[in-house]
């Protein structure tokens, strides 16, 4: 790039589309590093996208040699100042059928596997596990269809790391504190809905990107043969954290998978018996500060402050202070004013929602010393539909 | 016969003549350009390492959206039409615009109308910060409550558009000189009279949109709300029924404009100038059965995906056609690289780039990895950045002389492409990496294995911003420069505009002048 000057533009244009032209090199030796390329990813159809972007880039590539090419020669040939003469011709009814047929053909010779893989990718039929995924505002939900199995899907790269006080984990801002747990073989068909604005599920490895739209279920599915940890992201602007609600789903040997959902069961069981148990108030402190950390803390920061502009502070604030029923309010069924402010009764059971309450009545200075119990909740859910 | 212009600030706000109001739109568009890029590169600094730095992601967002909508409704599209009001009355041999009244109006309801929508950053609340495509119910149901402000705003911006194609349209269908012909208009006409019909057509549908979103969110309908029985995708599919046509309307000009450089410099005829026309009318047509191109994530049924993704490969074509037109127009000509040169030759291989882009994005299965992705964003800034940007800054370096009677600074025109062309490269070159790898669009914070390519953008991105303060002085310099430029000011360019004296009159062809 030295020689560039004003006076030979056409070398310059020339040694820039060198760099480009290795940098394109590189970018096909390492067509399976991840950070230059798109995944090859490990279902059949995420093979098959993959051969179809490098099918028509290859074409890209081809004809950009041609047309480039004859750009740059007679960019370097016909230069006034090597006393090129110009020519007069202006048509030619031939050339330009051919540049219109020749990219027609070329065009068919791309749509036809492009069209039987789509057909492929829509047929949702025949599904072996169903499973319902919602999107929140900034939240994944997971719904097992006919387990009686749902959670949620939370980022868990602490803000500590996002705010670079910590070094950052080779997972950062992909991590969740509970994965999507789908066994390997067989077909698993994903339902998509959201809460509340657009969202879109994305595993590029899977090669499912599908949009979670509020009051419609689109459908998705994939097969995957091996056991594996899988990353994607929301890929639809979905409000203020949408760079902050990764999805992850840990693909297991049916067994481990059979073995998980029992597990999975029994602690759901355990919870759905907490919700009718009497606590004591240290038990729903220590409870509710856990709770706190996983749901709150994002907001209302981990030492209750909030952002000031922002987010409320949970400290001193007149609603952790004030009277329960207020409180159990906002929590239950989100703000009127400030729709950033979810509505958690569906969210967290009712044993969370007391317990995460009580805690905030007590910590970060409020000493409330009231507390409330889980069937208290549900009397308050039900009385105030 | 002439007279001059009324003195001190009245000319301005009273003015109907088309130069005048042309020299308006440019110099708003320029300075919409200058905040707009000042967005760009908030978001570049603050992408520029993992982490959150510098804004917070709801303000990230703000300048998302703002960046967007500024750069396409204020420093694009008020370029194009004020090239179209300086060049069309002087390119068909007409004295002025066929509606100078409205012409003032719509250009003076402009800048009211980014006012609006600039000072909704400072209200409660924030600005829009739901992107500029705006989809609902993040626009409606979850907006902030200066989106009331937003839609106004487009409201105004949408009447001066129309206002100005109107009058584009008028003009070169009832203004021409006797015996121009309409297969004798030069090209930057034709492209400007197909894009002044797409206008009509499709901004009272982003009019309609954006109404839609008022009554939703103030009077109680639910046309984006399933809860009410409508449909947040029926947003989609009303947004990118405007906006892909949009899309063609900040590019079509730009193929004119190029069509009006490259036989200059290349010494030589414009290679197949019906089939140009025929392209340019094609490309329009199309424009209007892809728009759910944009939406094959959101679940539309699988014949209806193979429609779009079928005439979307289709634009290919014509987009084709063009490119080895201006390819053979510069083949055994007799080239010289004069600053307009090297934008429009930028223009198209980069322009070309988007292209291929855009066709891998066609394809429907492939574009399941691509949509949403940076690879978007690559694409779309190749198409705009020297699709339109390019074209308009070739634009002003080729027709600068003729509009102020002084030669710009070779040399300094020369720094500032070259500035702006590896900026440019530097900046959204990797992003095609980022986006493959899976980052995904409008995050402000991103996984670590993205890190390398986006710092190489953001030190793109300055070095691009750099570049337009070069272009900046350089027309600013030339305006006061005493050198003289001839009538011709290139060599035995094709063209009216070329048999005026340089600066052209206030006043000109008030007798039309003679074509054969």
């Amino acid at each position: 790039m030295l020689h560039i000057g004003p006076n030979n533009p056409a070398k310059a244009f020339h040694a820039f589309y060198l760099g480009i032209a290795v940098s394109t090199l590189c970018f096909t030796q390492n067509a399976f590093s991840s950070s230059l390329n798109m995944t090859e990813g490990v279902t059949s159809v995420s093979k098959e996208i993959y051969s179809l972007h490098m099918n028509i880039f290859w074409w890209c590539v081809a004809i950009g040699v041609v047309v480039f090419g004859v750009m740059f020669y007679t960019m370097i040939a016909h230069r006034k100042e090597h006393g090129a003469k110009a020519s007069n011709f202006h048509e030619s009814t031939f050339l330009e059928v051919l540049w219109t047929l020749i990219p027609f053909v070329i065009l068919i010779a791309m749509a036809v596997p492009a069209t039987s893989s789509l057909v492929k990718i829509y047929d949702t039929e025949e599904a072996d596990i169903d499973i319902l995924i919602t999107g929140y505002q900034w939240k994944w939900k997971y719904e097992y269809l006919g387990e009686d199995l749902s959670f949620f899907s939370n980022l868990s790269t602490p803000n500590n790391e996002i705010y670079n006080r910590l070094e950052k984990n080779p997972n950062y801002l992909l991590e969740v504190d509970n994965p999507l747990v789908i066994p390997t073989g067989k077909k698993v068909r994903f339902l998509l809905t959201s809460n509340d604005v657009i969202h879109s599920w994305w595993i590029p490895d899977f090669a499912v990107k599908k949009d979670a739209i509020p009051g419609f279920i689109n459908e998705a599915w994939t097969i995957v043969d091996a056991p594996g940890i899988f990353r994607g992201q929301c890929a639809e602007l979905c409000g203020k954290n949408h760079g902050f609600m990764p999805i992850v789903v840990e693909v297991k040997p049916e067994n481990e998978f059979n073995q998980w959902l029992s597990e999975q069961k029994a602690v759901a069981a355990k919870l759905e018996e907490l919700n009718s148990t009497t606590f004591t108030f240290e038990d729903l402190v220590t409870r509710g500060e856990q709770v706190y950390l996983n749901n709150c803390a994002a907001c209302h920061q981990a030492n209750g402050k909030g952002v000031p502009g922002a987010f409320p502070s949970i400290a001193g604030s007149k609603i952790a202070t004030g009277a329960l029923s207020d409180h159990l309010n906002i929590v239950i069924f989100g703000s009127q004013k400030n729709p950033a402010m979810q509505a958690f009764g569906a969210q967290l059971s009712e044993a969370d929602l007391a317990a995460v309450i009580t805690y905030q009545r007590n910590a970060f200075g409020n000493n409330m010393g009231d507390s409330v119990q889980p069937k208290e909740i549900l009397a308050f859910k039900q009385n105030n539909k | 016969m002439s007279h001059g212009p009324a003195k001190g600030i009245g000319r301005w706000l009273f003015t109907t003549n088309h130069k005048d109001i042309g020299t308006l739109y440019l110099w708003f568009s320029f300075s919409m350009f200058f905040i707009g890029g000042f967005f760009a590169l908030v978001i570049r600094a603050e992408l520029f390492e993992p982490g959150l730095q510098i804004v917070e992601p709801e303000f990230f967002n703000q300048m998302t959206t703002l960046h967007g909508l500024i750069m396409v409704f204020g420093a694009v599209m008020p370029a194009f039409v004020g090239l179209a009001n300086w060049m069309i009355p002087i390119m068909i041999g007409a004295p002025d615009m066929a509606l100078p009244r409205m012409n003032n109006w719509s250009f003076w309801i402009l800048p009211f109308a980014f006012a609006i929508l600039l000072s909704t950053l400072f209200m409660e609340g924030g600005g829009p910060n739901f992107g500029w495509t705006f989809y609902a119910p993040l626009s409606t149901t979850y907006a902030p409550p200066s989106v009331t402000f937003f839609i106004f705003a487009i409201h105004i911006m949408g009447a001066s558009s129309i206002m100005g194609a109107i009058n584009i349209i008028a003009t070169i269908l009832n203004m021409r000189a006797p015996g121009m012909t309409l297969m004798k208009m030069p090209l930057f006409v034709w492209t400007w009279l197909i894009t002044a019909y797409l206008l009509i057509a499709v901004m009272p549908v982003l009019a309609a949109v954006v109404t839609m979103m008022l009554m939703d969110i103030h009077f109680g309908t639910s046309f984006f709300d399933a809860a009410g029985g409508g449909d947040p995708v029926l947003f989609q599919h009303v947004f990118w029924f405007f906006g892909h046509p949009e899309v063609y309307i900040m590019i079509l000009p730009a193929f004119g404009i190029i069509s009006a450089i490259i036989p200059t410099f290349a010494r030589k005829p414009l290679f197949g100038y019906a089939s140009m026309v025929y392209a340019t009318a094609s490309i329009a047509l199309l424009s209007f059965i892809v728009w759910a191109h944009h939406m094959f994530t959101v679940g539309i049924p699988l014949v209806g995906e193979l429609f779009f993704m079928y005439a979307t490969m289709l634009i290919a074509v014509p987009t084709g056609v063009k490119v080895f037109n201006w390819v053979t127009t510069m083949f055994r000509g007799s080239l010289t690289f004069e600053t307009p040169m090297l934008f429009a030759v930028a223009f198209v291989i980069l322009f070309t780039i988007g292209g291929f882009s855009g066709l891998m994005l066609a394809i429907a299965p492939a574009d399941f990895q691509y949509h949403d992705t940076y690879f978007v964003v690559a694409h779309f800034h190749y198409v705009l950045v020297p699709g339109a940007i390019f074209s308009i800054t070739a634009g002003v370096y080729y027709w600068l002389p003729k509009w102020t009677g002084h030669m710009y600074n070779e040399l300094m025109g020369k720094t500032h492409f070259w500035l702006a062309f590896i900026g440019l490269n530097l900046t959204f070159f990797p992003m095609h990496f980022v986006g493959l790898a899976g980052m995904p669009r409008r995050i402000p914070d991103y996984a670590l294995q993205f890190a390398d390519f986006n710092m190489i953008s953001s030190c793109g991105a300055f070095l691009f911003g750099a570049a337009q303060v070069v272009f900046l002085f350089n027309v600013v310099r030339t305006i006061f420069s005493k050198s003289k430029a001839s009538a011709e000011v290139w060599e035995k360019p094709t063209g009216l505009e070329w048999q005026l004296p340089s600066p052209a009159p206030y006043h000109t062809f008030t007798k039309p002048p003679v074509i054969q």
